[in-house]
């Protein structure tokens, strides 16, 4: 197991918002967890990657204890944030931006960035670009490429498709599954049925600030199981 | 003819001496959105450093550009680590705790070197112009402030570690989730700003009357420049202190020095009634 996470509890201020969220995650596995605005998938995504503080319970990352690191020292142990609303430089220019990816390391390694940026052609020509004046799926491309120059082991994606084109979809679908073959792995939280089940290979769903269930991604087909298991309907 | 020459270089001089003031403010405010209120006592710290190493018979160039900015530098380290640190997105605590630590310092330095003025002979001569007798340290002065802007937008535009402050300015914690350790940033920069008074109170030793309490005199100007400026480092240190060393000199040549100063301040309440988030919040937005 490259994650695991016990019991773990955090909010905001006295308001608890995870109350004991227990998951784990192999080797190279794409996990995507299901749940509705509010049951706490951006409050486990920012509590795994240290910006709340942990009130209870444990994560293990690379068979190291982690509860207790800030930001920074998660992201040296190979933990990488994707966060919601992409939160890309806006005054940076692309190049820029994932130069920042780099900035944990001690050196910048430019032929580890074109290797990269090799994955992301629709980014080649936006080099000199402002981050600020892409387009919402143009900088989700961005922030996935930044992250992936932080040289993660585990990737935490919190929901990617939130406001994006569909034609920048399927390259999103089709880079991730191409980083999953490279031996990355990777958590995916989202509210989009469609695009966590052609990802990933196992969904956990979400509620109230627990890991309620556990589904196959073909369940996600069947709006029947989907409304049982997260109290969602597949429209 | 002589006569304008005359004002345009006392213009200059203005322009120069409130961006050599108010530059490690600047960066401070702009980087970390604190007010330092401890800032007059770091020029001070800057101008007793020169005149101290001067007197110990250290080349007065070595002083102010490399001893002084050193000194105090270090300083804002310390103060950064033993106080600030614990402060951060407080900005009220941080202006009291700043204000606490000006008193202090004042305190100190009185007890050490007694309430008496020292000083430190120019180092260069003066030139004459038509009748006027003027000093080259003027624009002297005016070359350093132009060199210190150059360096900072050099510092920031070129170099790993200026692309770094630039992103923690932008978003602290997406640059940590990037494992970059905002702290230490925030020290880096303090220290920093720091030097950067040192730097400047050393320059201003040769043609201030060094007191301990001379801070003082200086951080109100600074701190209407930074606040009329913005929190864009360079363009708003560079447009308020052009707008307001000018409208300081103009008035000062029309009426009298004093009153200069009382028109630079009533110009300042206007510009920030107008300009809330200040000129480069109007003007220069993301830029540097």
């Amino acid at each position: 197991m490259i994650l695991e996470v016990n019991e773990l509890r955090s909010g905001y201020g006295r308001i608890p918002i995870l109350m004991g969220a227990t998951l784990n995650v192999a080797e190279g596995e794409f996990l995507g967890i299901l749940g509705h605005n509010g049951m706490g998938k951006t409050t486990l995504m920012k509590t795994l990657m240290g910006h709340l503080p942990a009130t209870g319970g444990t994560v293990n990352f690379a068979g190291q204890d982690v509860t207790n690191l800030k930001p920074h020292q998660r992201s040296g142990v190979g933990l990488g944030l994707v966060p919601q609303g992409r939160q890309i430089f806006a005054d940076l220019t692309v190049h820029e931006n994932l130069r920042m990816g780099m900035a944990g390391q001690s050196n910048e390694d430019p032929a580890f960035m074109d290797d990269v940026i090799s994955l992301f052609p629709r980014l080649q020509r936006l080099m000199d670009r402002r981050g600020g004046a892409l387009s919402g799926g143009e900088q989700q491309l961005l922030a996935l490429a930044r992250c992936l120059c932080s040289r993660p082991k585990l990737m935490l994606l919190d929901e990617p498709t939130e406001g994006i084109q569909p034609s920048i979809l399927e390259e999103i679908v089709e880079t991730l599954l191409v980083l999953q073959s490279r031996g990355l792995s990777l958590i995916l939280v989202e509210q989009n049925l469609e695009f966590i089940g052609a990802l990933s290979s196992r969904v956990l769903t979400i509620q109230k600030g627990v890991i309620a269930g556990e589904m196959s991604p073909q369940d996600l087909k069947n709006p029947d199981v989907v409304a049982q298991f997260v109290g969602m309907t597949a429209e | 003819m002589d006569i304008a020459i005359i004002v345009g270089l006392d213009i200059i001089s203005g322009i120069a001496s409130l961006l050599l003031i108010s530059a490690g403010l600047a960066v401070i405010f702009g980087m970390m959105k604190i007010i330092n209120l401890a800032h007059g006592e770091f020029l001070m710290l800057g101008a007793y450093t020169t005149v101290l190493s001067v007197s110990a018979g250290v080349n007065i160039w070595l002083a102010m550009l490399v001893i002084s900015p050193v000194v105090v530098g270090l300083f804002g380290v310390i103060v950064e680590r033993c106080l600030i640190q614990f402060l951060y997105g407080r900005l009220v605590d941080t202006m009291l705790a700043t204000w606490g630590l000006s008193l202090v310092i004042v305190g100190a330095t009185t007890m050490i070197f007694g309430n008496t003025i020292v000083g430190v002979a120019s180092p260069l001569g003066g030139f004459s112009v038509g009748q006027y007798q003027t000093s080259l340290y003027t624009p002297f002065l005016a070359v350093m402030a132009i060199l210190l802007m150059v360096l900072i937008w050099a510092v920031m535009r070129f170099t790993r570690a200026g692309l770094i402050a630039r992103a923690v300015m932008q978003n602290p914690e997406m640059a940590a989730t990037l494992g970059v350790n905002p702290a230490k940033v925030y020290m880096a920069t303090f220290g920093a700003g720091a030097a950067i008074s040192g730097l400047a109170g050393g320059l201003l030793a040769p043609v201030a009357g060094i007191v301990p309490t001379m801070g003082a005199a200086y951080i109100a100007k600074a701190f209407i420049t930074v606040v009329g400026g913005g929190t864009s480092i360079l363009w708003g240190l560079i447009s308020a202190s052009g707008l307001f060393g000018f409208i300081n000199q103009i008035a000062a040549f029309l009426t009298t020095p004093v009153f200069g100063e009382v028109i630079l301040f009533i110009s300042a309440v206007i510009l920030i009634r107008l300009l809330p988030l200040g000129i480069s919040g109007k003007f220069f937005k993301g830029r540097l």
